[in-house]
């Protein structure tokens, strides 16, 4: 994915309605470029850093998704047959933290660094060499992070929501590495989502007001918002559990006047936002993908930019969802259980968007098309099951079943997971000059759609049949959904090769993609090469608002 | 960069040392705390890091020197710092966050009040107070007495106020281009952190010492410890931002207009003020 060296030509103009100027420098008028290894680990550049996070996320992914074929082989059958459920415990743990932190996140915020600066008109984003120092933290957290399965006792066994006292007081000696490795990584988050709020408020083309924005730019403004409000908090608890392990504080152990409960709502406070830092992207994404091969204009702009405002806002007020099994007081449930249930508007509402642009639209199915298709559709079920978990009543019921795995999963991998297949089909042509195999695409879309619904839909069911999530051994009335699961789990696994040849055929080679790769394609990205030379918009592009 | 409006700064080796350094001591951390044998992994670490930092801040302060920055590249570092300085309100508010949640839900519920009082089974004899001078389980002793907050605390809140104001008078000396006059208010600024810092050890001393408030002492030490702690840390590193800004007043850099160095300082001094009058109200008064 490595973007070519500026071509000697200049920028075509497109026939867009946001007409967008540019000039292509050549090489010699920037500061000496370092070459080999030394080009990627002293790069300032915004489009290197972001194939540099792209990368890593896609190892991430393959590393994380063999941590959760281990487990998916465990409970092929019912009884003990593998490995023994100490190491499964380990394996469920580093699935979920490698997923959540080192794959997912860095995705996005690979995206963000690649498309925000062309999105909106920027020469790079506002502190380039923040920008490095954030990239080059997490190949530094997330192989010490990995390290901790080889230490003695092994790795973090306490789920990747390490609850105290399981984190704390019957944690394994390697968990001390595990919080170390957290910080790394929630400073690079920090630092990161700092700079990509400088660069939207600040760098962006003249003439392009707050409104004018593409989706994914204001989607990850709000993001960046939240990662800026909760990464602190989660570098709070984790403080809390160093010093409750190794220098006897007591905030989580109720002997010396703490509480348990007090990790779960720090934890929480965080957690609750950290999903939607791992959604509001995709619906960004999304949003941008839909109206590009639907060939119309999105519907609605200004409802959906004030319903990601909201569902930020309320992100902060429903975290104790989580935790209604715990012993809240009445009140406290009430509260939490309303407030989730409002989350589900402004949900609603985007859902409604996209449908309502697609009506009567010139439609054609493109493979990011596809992968935008099918998250809408699972998105919303995961939305769905996600209102069920949210009554209180029910969800004493739910809770620590298989039916939240299936929830969470269901928004998690064909909800962000797709939405940055999709990404990554979308602007492809637009990162490589190639467009990316129509056909490898088609079929690495429909392998993993089968193996998604094949995999979690039957969790529903085991889990509303009572199936506790983390157990690596089940009674035996659940085996046949947990076998469509395991071989679902193992064809969603093997398709993603798929996705992988596909990214090196297209960066070797391929059809030509022109400036504009998609036909009903209007943000400004579209108005610069393809592939985007190394140097864009240095000087800034005249923009003209398209009306919304 | 013929004709360009935008600045895009050159390559940094910075970065990239940076984080190898805090990876290593990280990594030295670990080691001292799990296995106890990791402080001098951890010392290098962190010289690493500290030396990248300065380095860093160095080539910053050279390049804007040379006035390579623009109008926009100024926008950049102040909405940077803003967001870090909440970034910090954040990290604070989980500490403040836990200590409200200890005083007002969970040691009333331990000692048998409401619905959760369930949990008091568990303690028959514990009652709940704040400070909370004798914990739950007796393995845990509690601290014998507490700080009393009309003491040093008073004293130290007189001293980071004062030092407050005197940052903004030496902040309005250098905007009029008074330099003498901006020099020797930091100057004041700089003694009144530094006393505060030693106060800070003193009272430590005596919480430990005298008082028996340790970490280990149940809840109360811990919240203390942890708030006061990372608040001392927060005016050490002001401190030594402080002294940078005073080295490079009295070298002659700022000017009456472009002083951002200057302002971000000032900023980081104010908040890391307000934080401590959270503190003397809610750790010490109430
Ligand atoms: C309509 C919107 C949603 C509602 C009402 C909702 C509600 C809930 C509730 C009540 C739970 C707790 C279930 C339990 O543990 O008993 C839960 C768990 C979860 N949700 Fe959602 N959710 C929604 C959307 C999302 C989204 C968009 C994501 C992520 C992209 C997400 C990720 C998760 C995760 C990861 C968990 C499980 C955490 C764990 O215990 O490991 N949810 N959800
Ligand atoms: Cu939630």
């Amino acid at each position: 994915m490595a973007p070519k060296l500026p071509p000697h030509h200049s920028l075509q103009h497109s026939s867009t309605t946001a007409t967008a100027g540019g000039q292509v420098h050549d090489d010699h008028d920037h500061h000496p470029q370092p070459r080999g290894i030394m080009r990627w680990l002293l790069t300032t550049n915004h489009k290197e850093i972001g194939s540099l996070y792209l990368i890593f996320s896609l190892i991430m992914f393959f590393i994380g998704g063999i941590f959760a074929l281990v487990v998916r082989a465990e409970l092929f059958q019912p009884g003990l047959n593998l490995i023994n459920p100490e190491f499964f415990n380990q394996m469920t743990t580093m699935h979920g933290l490698i997923m959540v932190f080192a794959a997912v996140m860095p995705a996005f915020t690979g995206l963000a660094n690649w498309m925000i600066p062309l999105q909106i008109g920027a020469p790079d984003m506002a502190l380039p060499r923040l920008n490095n120092f954030s990239f080059w933290l997490l190949p530094v957290a997330f192989t010490l992070l990995l390290s901790t399965l080889l230490m003695p006792g092994g790795g973090p066994n306490f789920g990747w929501t390490f609850y105290a006292p399981l984190s704390t007081t019957y944690a394994p000696p390697s968990t001390t590495f595990f919080i170390l490795s957290l910080h790394i990584a929630g400073v690079s988050s920090i630092l990161g989502a700092i700079n990509i709020v400088a660069t939207i408020l600040n760098m962006r083309a003249p003439g392009m007001r707050m409104m004018d924005m593409p989706l994914f730019v204001w989607t990850w403004l709000i993001t960046a918002f939240l990662l800026i409000a909760v990464m602190p908090v989660l570098a709070g608890v984790i403080t809390m559990m160093l010093m409750d392990i190794n220098f006897g504080t007591s905030f989580f152990d109720a002997a010396g006047g703490g509480d348990p409960v007090l990790f779960q709502h720090l934890f929480w406070f965080f957690g609750h936002p950290e999903v939607y830092i791992m959604i509001l992207p995709a619906f960004g994404i999304v949003s941008a993908i839909i109206p590009t091969f639907a060939r119309k204009r999105l519907f609605g702009y200004a409802s959906m930019v004030y319903a990601t405002a909201s569902i930020a806002v309320l992100s902060f007020l429903v975290w104790a969802h989580h935790m209604f099994v715990v012993g809240l007081p009445l009140a406290a449930t009430l509260f939490f259980m309303y407030t989730t249930m409002l989350i589900a508007v402004p949900t609603g509402v985007k859902v409604f968007n996209w449908i309502t642009t697609l009506f009567r639209g010139s439609i054609t199915f493109e493979v990011p098309m596809l992968f935008a298709l099918a998250f809408v559709v699972l998105f919303t079920i995961g939305g769905f099951s996600g209102l069920m978990l949210a009554i209180a009543p029910a969800d004493f019921q739910y809770h620590d079943t298989y039916f939240v795995v299936a929830h969470f999963h269901y928004v998690l991998v064909p909800g962000a997971v797709f939405s940055i297949m999709a990404a990554v089909y979308y602007w492809l042509p637009k990162w490589t000059g190639h467009y990316p195999s129509e056909i490898l695409g088609k079929w690495h879309f429909w392998l993993s759609v089968i193996g998604v619904n094949l995999t979690f839909f039957p969790m529903h069911f085991s889990g509303l049949a009572g199936m506790p999530r983390r157990i690596p051994d089940y009674a035996l009335q659940f085996a046949d959904f947990n076998l469509v699961s395991s071989l679902g789990a193992f064809l969603f696994g093997f398709s993603q090769l798929i996705f992988v040849w596909v990214i090196i055929k297209c960066v070797r080679g391929g059809v030509k993609a022109p400036a504009k790769a998609w036909d009903g394609a209007e943000d400004l990205e579209w108005s610069v090469p393809s592939p985007a030379p190394l140097h864009t918009f240095e000087t800034p592009p005249d923009f003209k608002p398209v009306q919304h | 960069m013929s004709g360009g409006s935008y600045y895009v700064p050159a390559t940094s080796k910075w970065p990239v040392l940076g984080s190898l350094a805090l990876g290593v001591m990280m990594i030295g951390a670990g080691m001292a705390l799990v296995h106890g044998n990791g402080t001098i992994v951890m010392s290098l670490g962190l010289i690493g890091v500290l030396t990248v930092m300065a380095l860093w801040f160095r080539d910053v302060v050279m390049e804007s020197r040379q006035g390579l920055y623009d109008a926009q590249m100024d926008r950049s570092f102040r909405q940077g710092m803003g967001w870090f300085i909440f970034s910090e309100v954040m990290f604070f508010a989980a500490f403040f966050g836990a200590l409200f949640y200890i005083r007002v839900f969970a040691l009333p519920w331990l000692d048998g009040e409401g619905a959760k009082g369930v949990a008091a089974l568990l303690w028959p004899d514990f009652s709940a107070t704040w400070p909370l001078m004798s914990p739950p389980d007796p393995s845990v002793s509690g601290p014998r007495e507490v700080m009393n907050p009309w003491q040093l605390p008073l004293v130290n809140t007189l001293i980071l106020v004062a030092s407050s104001i005197t940052l903004t008078i030496a902040h309005e000396g250098l905007k009029e281009s008074n330099r003498t006059a901006c020099r020797n208010w930091l100057i004041a600024t700089l003694a009144l952190g530094f006393v505060f810092v030693i106060i800070q050890g003193v009272e430590y001393y005596q919480a430990v010492t005298h008082y028996g408030i340790t970490l280990q002492a149940g809840i109360y030490g811990a919240t203390f410890f942890m708030l006061t702690g990372f608040h001392g840390l927060h005016v050490i590193i002001g401190v030594t931002i402080l002294a940078v800004m005073l080295v490079r007043i009295l070298r002659g850099h700022f000017g009456g207009h472009d002083h951002f160095g200057f302002e971000a300082s000032c900023w980081y001094w104010h908040f890391v003020d307000v934080v401590w009058i959270g503190l003397f109200l809610f750790v010490y008064v109430f």
